[in-house]
């Protein structure tokens, strides 16, 4: 199955199986492996890319879904150099493994566009649906308030 | 003493993941006295670089290029053990790349016995005291390196050269040369010696040992570049997953192959001992296969009909035996201490499973050459010299004949080595074609390896002063290597002790996880400890205090955690203090824990954390503050949520729905974390804060409630039941 969408402000086709994840799409056939695979269940937001700018979860969102719309990935997430959030990131220290951050970051990002200066309950309740194992929460609180300010 | 660096392999290469985005790459070749670098891959690259010694390499340009023996899994040990290499060799750190070295341990293993050169394993808490010695010797040898070049140009003795960050200089003449000039024309000498203990820098001379430093790892880990295991793309390649036995110990018997063989894009089916393999082009194809796949497991394994639950009336059994276990110490007379004694305490202490579920999930790309004697690997392992020899196990080949290439890992926690590596050598050999297996979060979970339960039985002796003076520690748990770990609590005088364990055998899966036998212990000993004191009417605090009166270095750091959580002051309505001592690898700290507890559901609400630690010198201080911020965090999820059970043998849990960890809601609001400063040498971070959580939350909650928690995790459901 042939499907053509916007990923990272570039035109690209794909040529999956009809029932192909957007997730293993992004990773295996177009090579972009910034988006990590972590429960395939929309459990832990590893995966989390935008889709027109809002946050899902790329390992339950079918490829035949974003048919003519547009997919940012953390590879196309700043415009310039760094995302201010990128910036925060790497101030702050934040990633250990970095395994999720890609996820955190993606979804951090959404959560600036839609509310630029979230407090810190704000920033919790839209962070929740990212895990991450090595701990870092507190840092990744600090530095998207660090960005939005 | 003249040092030679002996390789003993006979092929030796190893090739950077960036060739193909044209940076540079570096392959090693045989039989030189140190490893050659030869940089190919960018064209008019070649000979751009010099090899200083087998750990550094400096380009013209002054680029230096520093190898990292150890695995980075997030615990930051890769730019912590650059820099010590860089502070001895006077590198500026602006300078300084750090690339993953080759997977030669009798060059960049750890010092074993002394010496560098044991195995290349990243476990333990180990990587920064375990290279410390051996790492300032090689930047001290690689600053040796540039002076004696610098000497033979000049024609002056070594002796009148001294070094500035990055450049070396002649300070009667007033001449300078850079590191990058140097490497233009450097040689190395046919012997470097052993530089003396008193030639190395003073602490009061370093530049980089002590400071922050950004970590070099962390801008690749923000935009999607660093690359893990998973990440790894090879031309041709293959995907392969496995069902595994459900039952630990059972054996397939695969009863549908024609239908899974005409499944869209299948390549190949692989019987082994615990389970079935289907290699597919694409991994969604091989997912499919795997579902599809009908299995009969045999019957009879050992963990058959293993309920984990009903596994604590075994445990009990063990530890009320009047049959002594398996000694793990003993100091004094405990048994004339309990007789004598004033008042005599006697609690058992309990813990469930718990599981890695690293956000990686294992994987591993293997490449069997089409004759079977050679491969290429690409993963993230704790002991890539242990994945590299399993891989040649399976090929019957030397595990030089392995070409390894260690990626980032998306954590570790002791779950991430060998059978992943070995899973999928089988499967390439299989099909002589590159394949990436892939565990499933599923696959991680229901055949994970385990933290094991196990149920500890307390015993104290208190005379009438309050002090105690027996203490009885009985383990009873699956896997003898796993449960007397930090049973030790050398901080606390407690003149009689005597500590066993009654070990048993379920059959089912167990392996180290991040502190191991801390983790439990550490619960057992600090929540004990917490209840004798309520019980004697005593501040917890105070109570430590008593016991470790006559040991300054631990007294700083029960003070510092005493002084930063401001213990004793009042709280919030509804709030309570909790404290806990640990210690491990030659480190200690002190916690405190600052929790609500709601009454209707159970929920306990860790607020406020606060920690005090002595590692002897740390190196790098930013990123140890990280390490026990992280290990606070996993310790209070898998204090409050964590529990693998068993059901006839199998797994219960299968994903992060029904395994919940920590979500970034219920952390806490903050922590503080406070160095006490040391000359000692470093010792152990990574592992260092997790096992007084346990603790520090049972006796906040013992405070609160005047009830003890002895079971891990403190699930609602069990706080609830305590509560009454």
């Amino acid at each position: 199955m042939k499907t053509s969408f916007t990923l990272n402000g570039k035109k690209v086709q794909v040529d999956t199986a009809a029932d192909a994840t957007l997730l293993w799409t992004l990773r295996d056939t177009l090579q972009m492996t910034g988006t990590k695979f972590g429960c395939g269940a929309s459990l832990c937001g590893a995966c989390t890319v935008h889709l027109d700018g809002q946050p899902v979860r790329s390992c339950m969102t079918a490829v035949s879904l974003v048919a003519g719309r547009s997919i940012t990935t953390i590879e196309g997430l700043a415009e310039k150099e760094l995302h201010p959030l990128q910036q925060a990131w790497i101030d702050e220290q934040v990633p250990q493994c970095g395994y999720c951050q890609s996820g955190q970051i993606m979804q951090a990002a959404a959560l600036l566009k839609s509310n630029p200066h979230p407090n810190r309950e704000e920033i919790v309740n839209y962070m929740n649906g990212v895990l991450c194992r090595c701990g870092t929460y507190l840092r990744i609180i600090k530095a998207i308030e660090q960005a939005s300010k | 003493m003249k040092k030679k660096l002996k390789i003993s392999t006979s092929t030796l290469s190893r090739r950077d993941f960036m060739t193909e985005t044209g940076t540079l790459s570096f392959f090693l070749v045989a039989g030189s006295l140190l490893p050659k670098f030869v940089t190919a891959g960018k064209p008019g690259a070649a000979g751009a670089y010099q090899k200083i010694t087998a750990w550094v390499q400096v380009s013209k340009d002054g680029m230096i290029t520093i190898y990292n023996p150890a695995a980075e899994m997030g615990q930051g040990s890769m730019t912590a053990l650059a820099a010590i290499i860089a502070e001895e060799m006077d590198a500026n750190w602006a300078d300084v790349h750090i690339e993953n070295a080759p997977v030669i341990p009798e060059v960049y293993g750890l010092q074993w016995s002394g010496k560098l050169g044991g195995p290349m394993i990243t476990a333990g808490s180990r990587t920064i005291r375990g290279y410390y010695k051996g790492l300032r010797q090689a930047g001290a040898q690689a600053r040796y390196v540039l002076l004696h070049n610098a000497a033979s140009k000049w024609g002056v003795p070594i002796s009148e050269l001294k070094t500035e960050p990055s450049v070396v200089v002649h300070s009667d003449s007033g001449k300078k040369m850079s590191y990058g000039e140097i490497a233009a024309f450097a040689k190395i000498p046919d012997t470097i010696p052993e530089i003396a203990e008193k030639d190395l820098k003073k602490e009061k001379e370093f530049r980089l040992i002590g400071q922050v430093l950004p970590r070099f790892d962390i801008p690749a880990k923000v935009n999607g570049e660093a690359k893990f295991g998973i990440d790894i793309q090879v031309p041709g390649m293959l995907y392969g997953v496995i069902s595994r036995s459900p039952v630990n110990g059972t054996t397939p018997e695969l009863l549908n192959e024609k239908e899974i063989k005409e499944i869209d894009g299948l390549v190949d089916i692989v019987m082994l001992g615990h389970g079935i393999g289907v290699i597919a082009e694409a991994f969604e194809q091989a997912l499919k296969a795997k579902r599809k796949l009908q299995i009969r497991w045999s019957v009879g394994a050992k963990a058959d009909g293993y309920n984990s639950e009903e596994g604590f009336a075994t445990y009990r059994t063990l530890v009320n035996d009047k049959k002594k276990g398996k000694k793990v110490s003993e100091k004094g007379d405990v048994t004339s201490a309990m007789k004598s004694a004033h008042k005599t305490y006697d609690h058992e202490y309990l813990n469930d499973y718990v599981c890695h579920v690293q956000m990686e999930p294992l994987n591993a790309v293997v490449h069997v050459a089409a004759d079977g004697k050679s491969a290429e690997a690409w993963t993230g392992s704790q002991a890539p010299d242990m994945d590299r020899s399993a891989i040649a196990k399976v090929l019957n080949i030397t595990p030089e004949n392995v070409i390894f290439h260690s990626c980032y890992l998306g954590g570790g926690f002791g779950r991430r080595n060998g059978e992943f590596s070995e899973e999928a050598a089988i499967l390439s050999n299989k099909v002589k074609k590159p394949v990436k297996l892939i565990w499933t979060r599923e696959d991680d979970i229901q055949y994970g390896m385990f933290r094991p339960t196990c149920l500890q039985r307390m015993q104290a002796a208190v005379d009438d002063k309050g002090q105690l003076t027996g203490w009885q520690h009985y383990i009873a748990g699956p896997d003898d290597r796993l449960l007397a770990g930090g049973t030790d609590m050398n901080y606390y005088n407690i003149p009689n002790q005597y500590v066993d364990m009654r070990v048993t055998d379920h059959g089912v899966r167990t392996t180290y996880w991040r502190a191991v036998g801390h983790g439990p212990n550490k619960f057992a000993q600090e929540a004990f400890i917490d209840e004798i004191a309520y019980d004697l009417k005593i501040d917890p605090y105070e109570f430590r205090r008593r016991m470790m009166k006559d040991l300054p270095r631990h007294l700083a750091i029960l003070e510092k955690a005493k002084e930063i959580s401001n213990w004793g002051s009042p709280l919030p309505e509804g709030r309570s203090r909790g404290i806990a001592f640990s210690e491990y690898g030659g480190s200690y700290t002190c916690g405190v824990v600052e929790i609500s507890l709601n009454r209707e559901s159970g929920q306990i609400r860790v607020h406020k954390v606060w920690c005090a630690f002595d590692a002897g010198t740390v190196v790098q201080p930013g990123n140890a503050v990280a390490q026990m911020e992280g290990g606070i965090v996993m310790g209070i999820s898998s204090v409050l949520n964590e529990s693998i059970t068993f059901k006839n043998g199998k797994v219960q849990q299968s994903n992060y729905d029904d395994y919940a960890i920590l979500r970034i809601a219920d952390a806490p609001e903050s922590i503080e974390v406070s160095i006490i400063p040391s000359s000692l040498p470093p010792t152990s971070m990574g592992e260092l804060s997790l096992p007084m959580m346990g603790g520090a939350i049972a006796n906040a909650f013992l405070k609160l409630t005047g009830k003890a928690l002895r079971h891990m995790p403190f699930t609602t459901e069990k706080v609830l039941k305590v509560l009454g």
